[in-house]
């Protein structure tokens, strides 16, 4: 089977998040770049399914040139094809993101047949548009479901597990189909030196990005008021237990 | 000019956030001066009108299809697609939820119209004419958005526990107008085809108690005397991101944007730092502990009360002290 994985370069902030001068972006200066946790997740699944149907993953992501660095880290963890869809900013708007995105997938379905699944994050760690992957399923005509905590491939049916306050809700989509993936579906793997090699070697395909803004603008980016710290310390190693266990008591969680 | 909002509901039953929903559509209605109206989705909502109608709707729109007797995300996206095309809303808000959220996406794309997610602030001057200034949370609410939405209609869903539910009546009984919606066959495909209910018991996102474990515990094993303090106190283990990245512990015990959000009386969070990622998965915790051998740790800057020490030795002293006192 033919999987496509869409992912996004995003910065891996530490304890704080800083903001540029100009209000529009995080301040990367200091800062490493990830996939998207959930995306992250998308390829460890993805990989998962072709080792056991067999098969390709192609992983594809809009983004600035350096994002080619997030291709090649799926590539190291079992990826096979890469697509870059470079654009000039850090971001396009979801609408934006959507149409090219999905323009790319028929372009290359047209190239190289249909792909029987594309997974998408159920919503990038940074803007949290939680969009994307719905608008680019309802131009490509296929069936989306996100929030997949499991996924398997059951008689040529994608069947999705996904989590809700109740317990479990099942889906079965016909394939071709979408689903938006939710970190903790698997646990994914660390890169093998054979992985790296691949990663190194793998040409990169590129793609042009073409989309009309959307509705969406952000003006500017701030952060929310930081509460005072007036921690109190109870103490200095074990030495601290009977004011932690008087604290216990205090607050009535141990009687 | 019709601000609406969306009840989520799950075969008949409303969501908690949808009480905020139907309380910020009304409060925004108002500062526009304008109708404030619901829509409820499938004929096993139709009795969720009287909840409503105690938050002050106006019209309480019913789509009804015979597919509709469960969640579908596509049918509802359709469902809300065409009730937005017959009574053309200035504004409409759903749940910021993983179904909210998923609906007024699939509403959007349908009606190819913006939509912001998770706001959390309206514009105070906005009046229905121009476009709409919005705050919406990033980064799981470690980083605010000041946004403009540009569209005739705006979509959008609330971040959830943002607005406090605030029952008012209206002053007559709600209208209620029904919509035979048409939904194609396609759609059926993506309705929940089954169900496992979950076993009730203490899970990580009511306990009253968690004790959360993060890299600086350094092993699967050394969460054995987490679970003793947890068990001590009727409470269950929970842990950062990085401990389920080494495979410690299992994703369902991970507390954090991609985790669970929790908010215990207290969380007493061992050997993490606190990064922003597993900070906004805890922070609506009611007391947080934390122990680090780190005082300029992140967490322990934020936490009401902090230990400085070693997890291993501290957490089984705080043990052996309660077993010392149960025994008294």
């Amino acid at each position: 089977m033919n999987i496509l994985v869409c992912v996004k370069r995003v910065p891996a902030p530490g304890a704080r998040i800083n903001i540029t001068s100009d209000g529009q972006q995080v301040d990367t200066a200091f800062l490493g770049f990830t996939v998207s946790p959930h995306e992250e997740c998308a390829v460890e699944q993805a990989v998962q399914l072709i080792e056991k149907h067999g098969g390709d993953v192609t992983v594809l992501t809009l983004g600035p040139a350096e994002a080619e660095e997030q291709l090649r880290t799926a590539v190291s963890v079992g990826a096979t094809k890469a697509v870059l869809v470079p654009i000039d900013t850090a971001d396009w708007d979801p609408q934006k993101t959507a149409q090219a995105i999905s323009k790319v997938i028929s372009e290359l379905e047209t190239k190289n047949g249909k792909y029987d699944l594309v997974l998408f994050g159920n919503e990038s760690a940074d803007s949290c548009g939680y969009q994307v992957g719905v608008r680019a399923a309802l131009k490509l005509e296929r069936p989306i479901v996100n929030g997949a905590k499991g996924l398997e491939i059951e008689n040529g049916v994608a069947v999705v597990r996904r989590e809700s306050d109740a317990g479990v809700e099942i889906y079965k989509l016909k394939m071709p189909a979408c689903v938006g993936i939710k970190e903790g579906i698997n646990l994914p793997r660390y890169p093998t030196m054979k992985g790296r090699l691949a990663s190194k070697k793998v040409a990169i395909d590129r793609s042009e990005a073409t989309g009309d803004t959307g509705g969406l603008k952000l003006i500017t980016l701030r952060r929310p008021p930081e509460r005072a710290s007036n921690t109190v310390i109870l103490g200095n190693g074990p030495e601290a237990a009977p004011a932690v266990v008087d604290l216990l008591e205090e607050l009535g969680v141990f009687k | 000019m019709t601000v609406l909002a969306v009840v989520e509901h799950d075969r008949g039953t409303m969501t908690s956030a949808s009480l905020g929903v139907l309380t910020a559509a009304r409060n925004l209605a108002r500062q526009m001066n304008t109708k404030f109206e619901a829509l409820t989705i499938g004929a096993n909502a139709d009795r969720l009108s009287e909840t409503v109608a105690n938050f002050g709707a106006t019209t309480v729109h019913q789509a009804h299809n015979s597919m509709l007797t469960d969640f579908g995300p596509e049918a509802w996206g359709e469902s809300i697609a065409q009730v937005v095309r017959k009574i053309s809303p200035s504004v409409v808000i759903g749940t910021g939820t993983e179904r909210g959220h998923e609906i007024i996406a699939q509403a959007a794309a349908r009606l190819d119209l913006p939509a912001a997610m998770n706001c959390s602030e309206f514009d105070k001057d906005f009046n229905g004419s121009q476009p709409l200034k919005v705050v919406r949370t990033r980064w799981g609410g470690s980083l605010l958005e000041e946004a403009q939405l540009d569209a005739p209609i705006k979509l959008l869903t609330l971040a959830n526990h943002v607005v406090e539910p605030q029952e008012e009546l209206a002053s007559t009984t709600p209208t209620i107008s029904t919509t035979e919606v048409q939904l194609d066959e396609s759609v059926r495909q993506s309705f929940v085809q089954d169900r496992v209910e979950r076993v009730a018991g203490v899970t990580l996102a009511t306990s009253p108690v968690v004790v959360s474990g993060g890299r600086g515990v350094g092993s699967a094993e050394a969460f054995a005397p987490l679970e003793e303090l947890a068990s001590l106190l009727n409470g269950v283990v929970g842990c950062s991101r990085a401990v389920t990245n080494n495979g410690w512990r299992n994703h369902t015990d991970q507390v954090g944007q991609t985790g669970t959000r929790i908010a215990p009386d207290i969380y007493i969070a061992c050997g993490i730092s606190g990064a922003i990622q597993h900070w906004v998965g805890a922070m609506a915790s009611k007391n947080i502990l934390a122990i680090n051998t780190d005082a300029q740790a992140n967490i322990v800057t934020k936490a009401g009360y902090a230990v400085i020490g070693d997890l291993h030795k501290v957490v089984p002293a705080i043990s052996a002290e309660i077993r010392r006192r149960q025994n008294k």
